[in-house]
């Protein structure tokens, strides 16, 4: 018991917590924007997937990490427009869609990275990646400062994120249209509310931050590329967002637990305590499957899922 | 193909046939010709490449059988899907409750010494109950809590296959470096049919089990009020069908599909758990049941084209030099343009229920 208080409450741990925490929130915030407009965001795992094969190649090819990041972002933009097409446009299942993008990027990832470094990896292949950024002053703090003021750059601005998108979604004539196409699209489009754009835009968001999220796996906490190293991520940031009843504030308290979750777990490893990895890498799911049959039944976008058409 | 819709007229019969046909068709060729784009792109030679594929699944017998030792699990863990996605619910566990059946199976083929084919009976029954049990949860939290089983199956994938790995390196792990079961008995092991390829009696089960799908959805009431729950909600709560009960049930059968699919790799191939054994079969099973239109016949035939997507992927890996998870491209590229074909009839209506 004295153990796992020790692991529990140590500086550390807060600090991989924040940091394990990151990359879900950032894919479950632009997951968000997608949800609300009422197309599901499970497509995130596949997104995500992509950011971290681009994110990795933008790195080893110009040398810079936060290329990198960007290049993944607007690959990303590529996959949701793929994922926008047939769920929007050609209104297909939306759960069936994202299953089809998820196995194409697990895919793609794999056949691009080994077409470029060759199919026998005899070394892993490494690439520049981001360093933290210490806040000056504030990294000065005793046990708050290295626990919140140190980590990398794309940390602070997921966590900015967190109030940016409750303002775009409740104070901007934006996030009234994706709501209002979320919960009732056919109002909206009577209003005059185009309601293809406003998912396309939502789902282009979503995107976007995921294959960033997915990026910062890669270049952002390790320096290489491994196929499938999301390892259901993506999934993970999606409960965050049931689990946070689809508010931005609720996402990023479930994204922290995920992410406490994950800490608790990788210390689990490290420290031994003669609990077998497996089952230690087993935690964060397990955990997630609890918290959401802690929440229970949580209502979501009254359209969410629900193809729209005009007739 | 069955009418749906119960309203069949003569011509929508027919439009029904073609269509069934044609967008499957239509389907693997789009996902073929945009899958060669990506070929061309990572510098291999499409034409080679697919040449390869072809030779490398149909090329002779042997390897035709080891196609369709391949189709196998695809066609179990497909018919799993097809059973869910009829009743309206969205079974992505297919792999975790693969790996489930596989566990359970490998502890009945490894511990129960019974005498005959009652070992072989036993190791059936027990795979089928793993997945049964895997796949009885999300259903029971659906049908009790309203819980959204796509997000419960997919976490419970990872809480599968982690926990066979905990199996193979600890209580079940054989003596000796490997981290593997021990081996099923003799007597639990299903009949060889062809040597060469070791394509064994699980291919015959597949089949049968594809017809008793079949027997089910269209000739019992079970089946009859699982295809009313996937049609229209309310339409069969009105009709006195209890929806989530049989909501429930769907997906523990659905379940237990998939855990004969794990049942049969380790009854049949394997002989033995080994950690990680499945290379997505149950993934997969979700572009071989939407190929096949959510038609257990038509399952046998989208199986034995992944199966030779499989069995063609490791030449192809040889002579154009392309990596084995190519497949995976081709696969989700069907899902895509299946649905996409689809999407004015391939309707699963669940406005009340997502979540």
């Amino acid at each position: 018991m004295e153990s796992l208080f020790q692991l529990i409450f140590a500086g550390d741990f807060f600090y991989s917590t924040i940091r394990l925490a990151t990359p879900l929130l950032l894919a479950a915030l632009g997951g968000l924007f997608s949800e609300r407009a009422g197309v599901l965001s499970l497509g995130m795992e596949g997104m995500m997937l992509g950011g971290t094969l681009l994110g990795f190649l933008g790195s080893y090819f110009t040398g810079s990490p936060w290329l990198g990041i960007f290049i993944a972002a607007l690959g990303g933009l590529v996959v949701a427009l793929l994922y926008a097409l047939v769920t929007v446009t050609f209104r297909a299942d939306q759960v069936v869609a994202s299953v089809g993008i998820n196995i194409i990027m697990m895919g793609l990832t794999g056949v691009i990275y080994r077409g470029i470094f060759g199919t026998t990896l005899s070394q892993q292949i490494v690439a520049p990646a981001l360093k933290p950024l210490a806040i000056p002053g504030l990294a000065q703090i005793p046990f708050l400062g290295p626990v919140l003021f140190d980590h990398l750059a794309m940390v602070y601005v997921a966590f900015l994120l967190v109030p940016i998108t409750y303002h775009v979604l409740y104070h901007t004539t934006w996030g009234l249209k994706i709501r209002a196409v979320g919960e009732y699209p056919l109002a909206a489009d009577t209003l005059g509310v185009n309601v293809f754009l406003t998912r396309y835009l939502a789902i282009l968001v979503s995107g976007f931050l995921a294959s960033a999220a997915g990026a910062l796996l890669s270049i952002g906490y390790l320096n290489m590329f491994m196929e499938n190293m999301t390892a259901g991520r993506g999934f993970i940031a999606f409960s965050a967002i049931i689990f946070g009843k689809w508010t931005p504030l609720g996402t990023m308290a479930a994204c922290l637990v995920f992410g406490a979750a994950d800490a608790l777990q990788l210390r689990i490893q490290a420290f031994g305590l003669g609990l077998p990895y497996q089952l230690a890498v087993m935690f964060p799911y397990a955990i997630t499957l609890l918290a959401l049959l802690f929440v229970g039944r949580s209502q979501g976008p009254a359209a969410a899922a629900i193809p729209y058409s005009k007739d | 193909m069955s009418n749906d819709n119960g309203q069949s007229g003569r011509r929508s019969l027919l439009l029904n046939a073609v269509q069934g046909l044609l967008i499957p068709l239509l389907a693997v060729t789009g996902a073929l010709l945009v899958g060669s784009a990506v070929i061309a792109l990572v510098g291999a030679d499409p034409w080679k490449a697919y040449t390869a594929l072809y030779k490398g699944a149909f090329g002779s017998q042997v390897q035709f059988n080891m196609t369709l030792l391949n189709a196998t699990p695809l066609l179990l863990a497909g018919l799993a899907v097809v059973l869910a996605f009829r009743g309206g619910t969205f079974n992505i566990g297919g792999e975790g409750q693969l790996y489930m059946g596989a566990l359970f199976a490998t502890w009945a083929g490894t511990t129960l010494p019974l005498p005959g084919e009652l070992a072989l009976l036993a190791a059936l029954l027990a795979g089928l109950l793993g997945g049964l049990l895997w796949g009885a949860i999300p259903g029971y939290l659906k049908a009790t809590r309203g819980f959204n089983e796509v997000i419960t199956t997919i976490l419970l994938n990872y809480i599968a296959i982690w926990l066979v790995s905990y199996f193979v390196h600890g209580p079940m792990k054989e003596p000796g470096w490997n981290p593997q079961s021990r081996a099923v008995f003799e007597a639990a092991r299903l009949p060889i049919l062809d040597p060469r390829s070791g394509l064994n009696l699980g291919i015959v089960i597949a089949i049968l089990t594809a017809f008793l799908v079949y027997l089910l959805l269209e000739w019992t009431t079970l089946g009859f009020s699982i295809r009313m729950v996937g049609l229209n909600r309310t339409a069969a709560a009105y009709a006195g069908v209890n929806v989530p009960l049989t909501m429930a049930l769907t997906l523990g059968l659905s379940g237990a599909l998939a855990g004969l699919a794990g049942t049969v790799e380790v009854l049949g191939r394997q002989y033995r758990l080994l950690d990680g054994f499945s290379p997505g079969y149950g993934f997969d099973a979700i572009a071989v049941a939407l190929l096949a239109r959510l038609n257990p016949w038509g399952t046998i035939f989208s199986a034995i084209f992944f199966g030779a997507l499989r069995t063609g992927a490791n030449g192809m890996q040889v002579v154009a030099r392309l990596p084995v998870v190519v497949v995976y491209v081709l696969e989700g590229l069907v899902i895509l343009f299946t649905i996409a074909g689809n999407s004015g009839r391939f309707k699963l209506r669940r406005k009340a229920v997502m979540r």
